[in-house]
């Protein structure tokens, strides 16, 4: 079949990426709170278990109201998420599905079965079922959708980090040679563990924030102080947790995408040395001059952090973008090539390739095949500009992450010990700063994916496949059009759901 | 395990997953006659709450389906989905507006009221199963796509599927075959929709209001899949040579059938029991288990479709547009590491559908009536 010899339309990737980010920021204002909610009123009803309090009950079956507005949201909006690989992203369906279709299919038979299947018994079984069962139900629903969240994230982790496979020029795809180092790689298990632990501080700051509007409003008070209790510890917990495996993905960061970690720091020029940005005056809007500036302006800088957290010794050699794109030397040696060489060798691999499949399948095109695939994806690559993902969103949304995360430790900590130790229904300052967790930690967990995501661009998978040449044969009007289609159907729900929790919040719980 | 065995195995799974996507879908026939089977606000809760309490599964079911044809025939999901694309964003935009509208619908605070999500809720169940019937009807009929594998390899156009023409999949539902496939699934749907219904809800009024429309959806129904069916086994079909070719076979699928023996037997056995849990219920007034002998029944039928569609060297994905562009279960499938390694994750499949089937038993024990409404708090 003759090629149609047509470039890739600009706008059919960025309206491809506009749709994919739509949804996923949409999906992911419900599923952080869904496995958050999850922990607080399993512990809620494990409390009425053991001590068959009705009081106990009904805090249980509060939350669950809550929890049950939020997950049909979450439910519609994952849908599209999946099956947007295939109507947006049909290249990449078939150049990695062998891959990363399997997490897809393990996630829906292992996860989602357990998750709508006992969500169902914990709504409508309270007069049904017995106790147990009913308790076990709520939560075999949390660890559905954890479960359903770690193959997710073993399919993110592996665009990020690719491996376990190998390409296969008979197949032009690359495919699955090791289960386990898909399923078990580094990336995924400190991924899964960042993420769920960030939702449970989602989850427990909305519990927290609720709390104290009732407080302020002095209303529910007992509820209050109990919800706080399991609220605040689900939260300062979660919050020590999130900060170790954010420390830890950091690092992995620096070992498998420097760029993004160039990115997250602006750090233009790397070296030995380094030191973590505090501040410095980053455009979020427009990318910088990375080439010939030194650093950004006004910056100021922890000494030698940066390297420590990066490589684990304080002197480590910390690559910026500039090193990346004109290669760099690593700590052990290690030689990174210039940009200009991944691109050549990358047209090697796409020539050989192209001859192999001419009918040459000659073990001299498959030799220059297998010496230049690690570059496959940088024969796609025009020019230098195209690697570097957007520096100032990466750099504040970073920061905003960190720095709300750290703030997290505190607030709960503070709660916690009015809660314990003074009376947490006196200090109005508190009750104030406890309900601003609720838009402070959807702030934080929906920056902690722009980061993730807009660092790993151009690759849909790292260095091997950039997106415009991952999306489907599509014209850009027909994904504009469903992009504003979901975001007007999105929009409306969410407004929805909002009164609607408003609502049952102010109504309270039925005491 | 060789790599034929594992190719047919998850095609099996795949016919599985249809046919209990297909049977579920009861879930949508029922909602679409809310109004029929409804004629007060109560009457109306009830139909909603009793669907209320199943729609996940047949969400959870069509994620799993697309997510199995992901794993195990990623050329069909990048093909179909990415070239056909108006047809499965339509069918997702119907399930979304599904999703929130039990929640929302009698919950204080619903800025767009009752009859806005009791509506989304009527096209769903006739968008969904049309759709997803004619996307299905296409495995038989052909679409009109173009795979070149290559062309990763072509800087200037990367992208290996191509839809023939700027429809993006809306011109499948001018083949008429189509269309009738689609209407007969929408009609099957509300046939399961009546019986279920009839057997989860304990309202003498609206069991009243089941049988006529049991009739009429059954009449329909029988009427459209009989056109389709005998249409398909008598027309040309998409047969693999030997050499892998793809050519016009006449009669294919009823040879196919003919062949499969076995499958002819499982049909007929599906084909009794769907008649007998119809007829059963019709004539019965006080039978109500129905749903039972039917929904075995479509599953039977829904998997021999599926069976002699994929099985016996039938490309199961045609490509009207180039012939030699469509997809079988050879060229269409995972690497056979990945097949292998999957098999070992559908191991689960039993002891999932055993606690499915638990919960499910313990939650429907005691039928649904007005009295459980009015206590049950999370009631929509």
């Amino acid at each position: 079949m003759e090629n149609l010899l047509l470039s890739i339309d600009v706008d059919v990737v960025n309206w491809s990426r506009a749709q994919f980010a739509l949804t996923a920021i949409y999906h992911w204002l419900f599923v952080p709170l869904t496995l958050g909610l999850a922990v607080i009123m399993g512990i809620m009803e494990t409390c009425y278990y053991r001590t068959r309090k009705e009081f106990w009950k009904t805090t249980a079956k509060f939350w669950q109201m809550l929890f049950g507005i939020n997950f049909a949201m979450g439910v519609a909006t994952g849908i599209i998420l999946e099956f947007e690989f295939g109507t947006n992203w049909s290249n990449y369906s078939w150049f990695v599905g062998d891959i990363f279709g399997a997490p897809l299919a393990i996630e829906g038979v292992v996860a989602f079965f357990m998750e709508s299947t006992f969500v169902a018994v914990m709504f409508f079984g309270w007069k049904k079922v017995s106790a147990g069962f009913h308790l076990a139900s709520t939560w075999l629903t949390g660890l559905g959708a954890t479960i359903s969240a770690w193959w997710i994230l073993v399919a993110n982790a592996w665009m990020q980090y690719p491996i376990g496979c190998e390409f296969n020029p008979n197949t032009m795809r690359n495919e699955m040679v090791s289960f386990l180092d898909v399923a078990l790689s580094p990336m995924a298990v400190n991924k899964f563990f960042h993420t769920v632990t960030s939702s449970w501080i989602l989850g427990a700051a909305f519990c927290v924030g609720i709390c104290c509007w009732y407080l302020l409003r002095k209303r529910h008070i007992d509820f209050a102080k109990q919800s706080l209790k399991v609220g605040a510890s689900v939260g300062l917990v979660a919050s020590l947790l999130a900060a170790f495996t954010g420390d830890t993905s950091a690092y992995l960061v620096a070992q498998h995408q420097p760029m993004k970690l160039a990115a997250m720091e602006a750090l233009y020029e790397g070296g030995k040395d380094q030191g973590l940005t505090a501040v410095a005056l980053v455009n979020p809007f427009s990318q910088p001059d990375y080439m010939n500036e030194a650093e950004p302006p006004m910056r100021i800088a922890i000494p030698n952090v940066l390297s420590f957290l990066a490589t684990r010794d304080i002197h480590g050699y910390v690559p910026g973008v500039k090193n990346i794109i004109e290669g760099y030397t690593k700590d052990d040696g290690t030689v990174e090539p210039p940009l200009t060489e991944k691109m050549e060798r990358g047209k090697k691999a796409i020539e050989a390739l192209k001859a192999y499949r001419g009918g040459e399948k000659t073990e001299a095109n498959k030799a220059i095949l297998k010496d230049n695939m690690k570059y496959f994806g940088y024969g796609y690559i025009k020019n230098a500009d195209q690697t570097v993902p957007p520096i100032g969103i990466n750099f504040w949304a970073f920061r905003i992450m960190v720095g709300l995360g750290s703030l997290f430790i505190l607030v709960f900590g503070v709660i916690l010990f009015f809660v314990y130790k003074k009376d947490i229904a006196q200090p109005r300052w508190l009750q104030w700063v406890g309900f601003a967790l609720i838009p402070l930690a959807y702030i934080a967990s929906e920056s902690g994916w722009l980061v993730a995501e807009f660092g790993r661009q151009p690759w849909t998978i790292q260095d091997m496949l950039p997106t415009w040449a991952a999306v489907s044969d599509l014209s850009s009007s027909n994904i504009a059009l469903t992009f504003f289609l979901f975001l007007v159907l999105f929009t409306t729900m969410l407004c929805v759901e909002i009164s609607i929790m408003c609502k049952q919040i102010k109504k309270g719980p039925q005491l | 395990m060789t790599y034929e065995f594992l190719q047919h195995y998850w095609w099996f799974l795949i016919a599985v997953l249809g046919a209990l996507l297909v049977f579920l879908m009861f879930v949508q026939g029922a909602n679409s006659m809310i109004f029929q089977l409804g004629k007060s606000d109560i009457e109306r809760r009830l139909v909603v709450n009793s669907t209320g309490r199943k729609w996940e599964f047949t969400f959870t079911t069509l994620v799993t389906f697309g997510g199995a044809f992901f794993a195990s025939f990623p050329l069909f999901y990048s093909t179909s989905f990415g070239s056909a694309y108006w047809v499965w964003v339509v069918i997702l935009f119907s399930f979304i507006i599904q999703a929130v509208s039990y929640e929302f619908q009698n919950k204080a605070g619903n800025l767009l009221g009752v009859k806005t999500f009791q509506t989304c809720l009527i096209i769903n169940g006739i968008i969904g199963p049309l759709l997803i019937g004619g996307a299905v009807a296409t495995f038989f009929t052909g679409s009109n796509f173009i795979v070149e594998k290559a062309n990763i390899v072509n800087e200037m156009q990367p992208v290996i599927s191509h839809w023939a023409n700027a429809s993006r999949g809306l011109d499948v539902l001018l083949n008429p075959w189509v269309v009738i496939f689609g209407i007969a699934v929408v009609f099957l749907a509300r046939v399961l929709g009546t019986l279920y219904i009839n057997n989860n809800v304990a309202n003498e009024a609206i069991r009243s209001r089941v049988r006529p429309q049991l009739l009429i959806n059954s009449v329909l129904f029988l009427v459209f899949f009989l056109t389709f069916f005998v249409r398909t086994l008598v027309s040309d079909g998409y047969a693999v040579a030997a050499d892998g070719t793809i050519v016009m076979e006449p009669m294919k699928y009823l040879n196919n059938l003919l062949d499969m023996w076995y499958l002819a037997v499982v049909l007929l056995l599906g084909v009794v029991l769907l008649l007998f849990g119809i007829g059963r219920t019709l004539l019965q007034k006080d039978y109500i288990k129905g749903i039972w002998p039917a929904g075995i029944g479509v599953v039977l039928v829904v998997i021999v479709l599926f069976l002699i569609v994929g099985y016996n060297n039938t490309a199961y994905y045609p490509s009207t547009a180039d012939l030699q562009s469509s997809l079988t279960l050879q060229n269409s499938c995972s690497s056979e590491f990945t097949l292998n390694a999957m098999f070992y994750a559908s191991l689960a499949i039993p002891f999932v559908f055993a606690y499915i089937c638990y919960a499910w038993r313990s939650i429907d024990l005691k039928k649904l009536d007005s009295e459980e409404l009015e206590q049950d708090d999370h009631a929509y």
